[in-house]
């Protein structure tokens, strides 16, 4: 007799799940590397004109305020996106002039 | 056995759906990504202790032109596409 049509529907949603799960960290993981990134890239070129024989503390406290102001700028320009990116389809929905 | 087939045709649905949201949400964030590379550069020249309402504004500033770019270099193709160009 065949009984794998028992409990499938337990299987199926349990590995939907796990699917949704694996794709919500990965997505997550590859926004992350690309934050670093783009902190790395332009906070070297903010904070390390002139590369020397080691990183500096002025340099490194330098680094540390970079991080923090580019993740501040990240949101902002990601609220701002976001906030006109509704505007325009609101404006669409609305009916158009 | 395809993996495939373990999933009923609702929960594959669902999936389909979720992938679907995530894919945009992520595309939203890959723009966001560059807006803020290009932003930074435009508004932000000196790495102070705090962000000042000027670099603030300078940003929001920054992604609202950006998008109206966006329309008014779509706009002028449609029109230049209109006069049979």
């Amino acid at each position: 007799m065949d009984y794998s049509g028992y409990n499938q529907g337990g299987d199926s949603s349990s590995k939907k799940q796990e699917v949704m799960d694996q794709v919500r960290s990965e997505l997550a993981l590859a926004n992350a590397q690309e934050l670093i990134n783009k902190i790395n890239e332009k906070c070297y070129l903010k904070c390390v004109p002139k590369p020397g024989a080691r990183l500096e503390s002025s340099e490194q406290a330098c680094l540390s305020k970079c991080m923090d102001r580019y993740m501040e700028a990240w949101n902002v320009v990601s609220r701002s996106y976001v906030s006109r990116l509704q505007r325009e389809s609101q404006n669409q929905m609305g009916g158009g002039m | 056995m395809s993996q495939q087939a373990q999933l009923t045709e609702s929960d594959q649905r669902e999936l389909a759906q979720f992938i679907q949201v995530e894919k945009a949400r992520a595309e939203i964030q890959e723009t966001v990504h560059t807006l803020a590379d290009t932003c930074w550069d435009k508004c932000i020249f000196k790495v102070n202790n705090k962000m000042d309402r000027s670099e603030e504004t300078c940003l929001a500033n920054c992604v609202e032109r950006f998008l109206d770019t966006s329309l008014f270099i779509v706009n002028r193709l449609e029109s230049m596409r209109g006069s049979g160009v």
